[in-house]
């Protein structure tokens, strides 16, 4: 037997409703998830929570593809949500595509 | 095919550089790393506590084996080089392991300088650099009861201490009359010499080593003055001697050292060398701080980025003798060009000496009481004129700062490891100790990241550089010339000065002008190059939006469950009850969690969603109050007392004042944030002499106050002068503000900066310089033009609108 995992892509936006090196926010029913613009044009997406004191990591400062908590200044991997040596935490990652200029959010 | 790089010397310098590389090049090279030792790399520093027994080899490993593996190096340890070719590119080993490179690296080391006398080939002598060393000395220590160690320096008295601790009898023998003459002048010798003596040392001082007596092991040494100690164990421990033999024979220039220019290559273009074996600018360095420069710079140019240069270092020293509290840098002995400043406390045990050159440290050296060695260091290679805070130098920055946290627990040896260093973060001294030797730190940045000590408020700093020391014997905090951050070379001042000299006017023309490493910058630089932009070009620069932290990008200011506070700006503190009404109206209104008085004469609604901000500013702005600015680096309150109008001592209208340069100088941007307060009378209730700029109104007229700190280190102000009249005021007021702003590093506050910079300069800026006084007036005026505008206001208008909603709701 084999389990069927189903999918939902939901168009929360476009692209240019986020500045880039920016983030915006999409509430959801049970989380709230960061989506993130780098300055390449690639998005990302993560729960908004920092792995260290649940820190909203939408308001902090991007570069390249890493987030800076604007709490306690942890840096986040936007590719996974890991924590950046040394300090250690994961938090939730979604995925999210761009066709053409939307932006599609798997929850 | 990657290019292959080959290290010679799995030591400290070599591995550093190593993994400095990969830190900017992880794939560059093919790498291969050969080590006599049949070990992974080490920290050498910590042999001593090893032989104290006080650490395990393994708790001293830096890399391990796995290290190399997870980095695909090749290691082949226990495997000396014995020939470079440098026709064929290649080193061989002697057992005949060849390996090729298209770059080498070179960092042998040094090697223990044996006195060549006759015996000193026996059984039982031996030198202190290795580990091996270190197990033989134990193994004797168990069999054998007598010591001698021939050598009274740094690693002398080391040896000795741990030789003591396995339970022998030590002599030291030093041919000197002073213990540690190079670090230390005669007065500090003679008290470390009667520290250890109480320890338990011997000593035998001025004293010639002629031979080593005995037939297969040793049994004696004898003196110049045909005397006789017995020993079954001798350490020489006079010194080391670059290790060139490698290098010369394979024909590279050498002259105490393996010759290197600035960029750390040797004379032969593919070979770069660094660490003890190098000679650089005439000098051969024997401590790890500067290796560890060298590293840097070294990996740099084998990243081929080619803009890191090494121009030498200055060091400092510490004694790591559990319970010896000593310090040295720079010249302490002096000349006819010096003066010195000297305390004295025998009975107390506290020797203190500064050698001073044209109003600068040259040099230091502190016994019994090392408190404040970082400090004088720091003066020392920043080149600080000291001739304003002379008559307080000697006794510390605390008598100069004090600081808040720590309940002023100073003395990081004579702490207990379950001690708090870190009151924000609860760190104890163990944890910092334990991370320092566990995890292979040496600086206080690197504590910092690993165990948040000193990470936050900062005001533990000194007390963690103190337990680095304690534990690594030396300094090892960053140069003077520290860059900006990770993401390039180039300091504060030299990106202040090349956005000025090139007009640049956005963070992409910075980056791309001064080669930033990073294509976006960081969290640290993109907010400070922000700053430097707009005071620069307060009319012409772009202000990015996306480089500012949070608070700044929305005008509130952030709390720990991502909601904010929200400050409105109260003139001078008085208020009405107009502006109350509508205060608590918004409270209501918008249903915040708390409302506060601040400890700046304000009111702070706290808990306000960050959806809600801009109706609540709406609310706010139409009833005619604007931003506070709390959350700014900008500035923040203008702090009165009630003064003439109301006070029986009153001098003069403080509170009129104080209103009056709230009013010409809020939503001005600072490198930090900037407080003002004005008092009616000395009794100074305003407390204007813990701000940025204060105002104590006199009869005859207004003292001027700058440079005050109430924060993490509490520094009173310095007074600027006296003026007449309000006009006066106004003026040396904003002068001073726009000459802060111009010259001070972002994130330095005003107090930091005067002690920096020095008061004279200032009072010569500001005070005598009267045409220059006027012009920086003018420029703050002309910026304020352009900057005085309430953020609120036009955010409640709609401006920057997608900061403050959500891009969607899912399942509403
Ligand atoms: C609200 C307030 C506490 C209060 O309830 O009274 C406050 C709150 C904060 N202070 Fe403060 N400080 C407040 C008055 C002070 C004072 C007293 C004063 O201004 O007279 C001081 C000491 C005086 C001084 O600065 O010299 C003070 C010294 C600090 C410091 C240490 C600064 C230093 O140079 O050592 C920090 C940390 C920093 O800036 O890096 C800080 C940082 C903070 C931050 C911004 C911490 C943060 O990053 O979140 C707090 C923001 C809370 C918020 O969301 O509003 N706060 N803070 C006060 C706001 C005054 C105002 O009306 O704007
Ligand atoms: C006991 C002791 C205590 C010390 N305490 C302090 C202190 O408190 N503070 C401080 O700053 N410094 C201290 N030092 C000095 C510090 O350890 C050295 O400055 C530092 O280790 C030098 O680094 P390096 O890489 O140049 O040399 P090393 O760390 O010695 O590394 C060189 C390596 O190269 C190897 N090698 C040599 N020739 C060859 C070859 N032909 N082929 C392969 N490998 C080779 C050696 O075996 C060695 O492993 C101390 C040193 C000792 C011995
Ligand atoms: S308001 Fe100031 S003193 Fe109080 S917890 Fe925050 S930073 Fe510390
Ligand atoms: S909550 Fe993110 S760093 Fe602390």
């Amino acid at each position: 037997m084999s389990a069927v995992m189903t999918e939902t892509w939901v168009e929360v936006g476009s692209l240019s409703d986020i500045p880039r090196l920016g983030s915006r926010v999409v509430k959801t029913q049970d989380d709230e998830v960061a989506i993130f613009r780098a300055a390449d044009d690639t998005v990302f997406a993560l729960s908004n929570r920092c792995p260290h004191k649940q820190g909203p990591l939408s308001e902090g400062i991007l570069h390249g593809h890493r987030v800076t908590c604007p709490l306690h200044n942890w840096v986040i991997e936007l590719e996974n949500g890991e924590a950046v040596a040394p300090d250690v935490g994961c938090t939730r990652s979604y995925s999210v595509r761009l066709e053409g200029e939307q932006i599609l959010l798997s929850v | 095919m990657k290019e292959r790089l080959v290290l010679i010397g799995n030591g400290m310098a070599g591995v550093r550089a190593l993994e400095e590389l990969l830190k900017l090049e992880p794939n560059k090279y093919d790498i291969t790393v050969f080590g006599s030792e049949p070990h992974p790399n080490y920290n050498r520093i910590l042999l001593s506590p090893v032989l104290a027994g006080e650490k395990k080899f393994d708790e001293i490993i830096l890399n391990k084996r796995e290290w190399y593996t997870k980095n695909n190096i090749t290691l082949h340890a226990g495997s000396p080089v014995v020939e470079i070719n440098r026709v064929k590119r290649k080193v061989i080993t002697s057992d005949g392991t060849e390996a090729e490179y298209d770059r080498l690296l070179m960092a042998t080391g040094s090697d223990p300088f044996i006195i060549p006398v006759p015996g000193a080939e026996l059984d039982g002598v031996i030198s202190f650099r290795d580990i091996h060393d270190v197990e033989q000395m134990l193994i004797a220590s168990k069999k054998y009861k007598n010591a001698v160690v021939i050598g009274g320096g740094l690693l002398g008295l080391e040896a000795a201490n741990g030789l003591i601790k396995q339970g022998m009898e030590v002599s030291v023998v030093h041919l000197m009359d002073t213990l540690m003459e190079r670090q230390l002048d005669e007065a500090a010798g003679a008290m470390l010499k009667r520290s250890l003596e109480e320890n338990g040392m011997n000593f035998m001082m001025g004293a010639q080593t002629e031979s080593i007596l005995g037939e297969k092991r040793v049994e004696g040494v004898r003196f110049a003055d045909g005397s006789i100690v017995k020993a079954d164990l001798v350490v020489m421990a006079v010194g080391i001697r670059p290790n060139i033999d490698l290098a010369k024979k394979a024909g590279l220039y050498c002259e105490r050292g393996v010759v290197v220019n600035d960029t750390m290559q040797t004379y032969d273009p593919r070979i770069y060398a660094l660490g003890e074996c190098v000679q650089h600018r005439e000098t051969c360095y024997g401590l790890v701080a500067p290796l560890f420069e060298q590293a840097k710079v070294c990996a740099n140019h084998l990243a081929e980025l080619g803009y890191g240069r090494y121009e030498g270092s200055v060091t400092s020293t510490k004694l790591k003798v559990t319970g010896i509290d000593l310090f040295s840098a720079g010249d302490f002995h002096g000349d006819d060009t010096t003066e010195e400043i000297v305390f004295q406390d025998l009975a107390g045990g506290t020797y203190k000496k500064l050698v001073i050159k044209d109003n600068r440290i040259s040099g230091a050296v502190l016994y019994g009481n090392t408190v404040d060695g970082a400090w004088y260091f720091q003066l020392m290679r920043e080149g600080t004129n000291i001739s304003d805070m002379r008559e307080s130098l000697l006794f510390g920055q605390s008598a100069h700062l004090g600081s808040s946290g720590h309940g002023g627990e100073t003395q990081a040896s004579a702490m207990s490891d379950a001690a708090q260093v870190c009151d924000c973060n609860g760190v104890c001294k163990g944890d910092i100790v334990k991370a320092i030797t566990s995890e292979g730190l040496f600086t206080v940045d690197e504590v910092k990241s690993h165990t948040k000590a000193g990470a936050s408020c900062g005001s533990c700093v000194g007390l963690v550089e103190q337990i680095l020391a304690n534990t690594l014997g030396g300094d090892y905090s960053a140069p003077e010339a520290k860059p900006l951050c990770a993401c390039t070379e180039f300091t504060h001042d030299q990106v202040r000065s090349t956005i000025r000299e090139y007009e640049l006017t956005d963070k992409q023309g910075v980056f791309d002008k001064m080669d930033w490493r990073t294509p976006d910058g960081c969290h640290i630089c993109r907010p400070a190059i922000n700053y430097y932009l707009i005071s620069a070009w307060p009319d012409k620069a772009i202000d990015d939006a996306q480089s500012r932290f949070i608070n700044e990008r929305v005008h509130g200011n952030i709390q720990k469950d991502g909601t904010f506070s929200v400050i409105p700006r109260i003139l001078g503190g008085r208020t009405t009850p107009h502006e109350l009404r509508t205060i608590a109206e918004a409270a209501e209104k918008f249903d915040v969690g708390e409302v506060h008085f601040t400890g700046g004469q304000r009111i702070n609604m706290l808990g306000v969603k960050k959806e809600d901000l801009p109706a609540m500013w709406a609310f706010l702005t139409d009833r005619g109050m604007v931003s506070g600015h709390a959350y700014g680096k900008a500035l923040r309150t203008v702090k009165t007392c009630v003064g003439s109008t109301w006070c029986r001592f009153g001098t003069q209208d403080s509170t009129g004042l104080g209103m009056k340069l709230e009013e010409a100088t809020w939503a001005s941007w600072m490198p930090h944030k900037f407080k003002m307060a004005v008092s009616g009378c000395p009794r100074n209730c305003a407390e204007a002499t813990i701000k940025d700029f204060g105002v104590v109104c006199v009869d005859s007229g207004y003292e001027l106050h700058i440079g005050g700190n109430g924060g993490v280190k509490v520094r009173a102000t310095d007074v600027l002068c006296r003026v007449e009249t309000e006009d006066e005021v106004m003026e040396h007021c904003m002068a001073f503000i726009q000459l802060y702003r111009e010259e001070a590093r972002y994130l330095e506050r005003t107090a930091p900066w005067v002690e920096r910079i020095g008061l004279s300069y200032i009072k010569q800026r500001i005070r005598e310089d009267v045409p220059g006084r006027k012009a920086l007036y003018r420029r703050f005026i002309d910026s304020q033009e352009v900057a005085q505008h309430d953020p609120w206001t036009s955010r409640a208008k709609g401006a920057e609108a997608h900061e403050f909603v959500p891009l969607k709701k899912i399942g509403e």
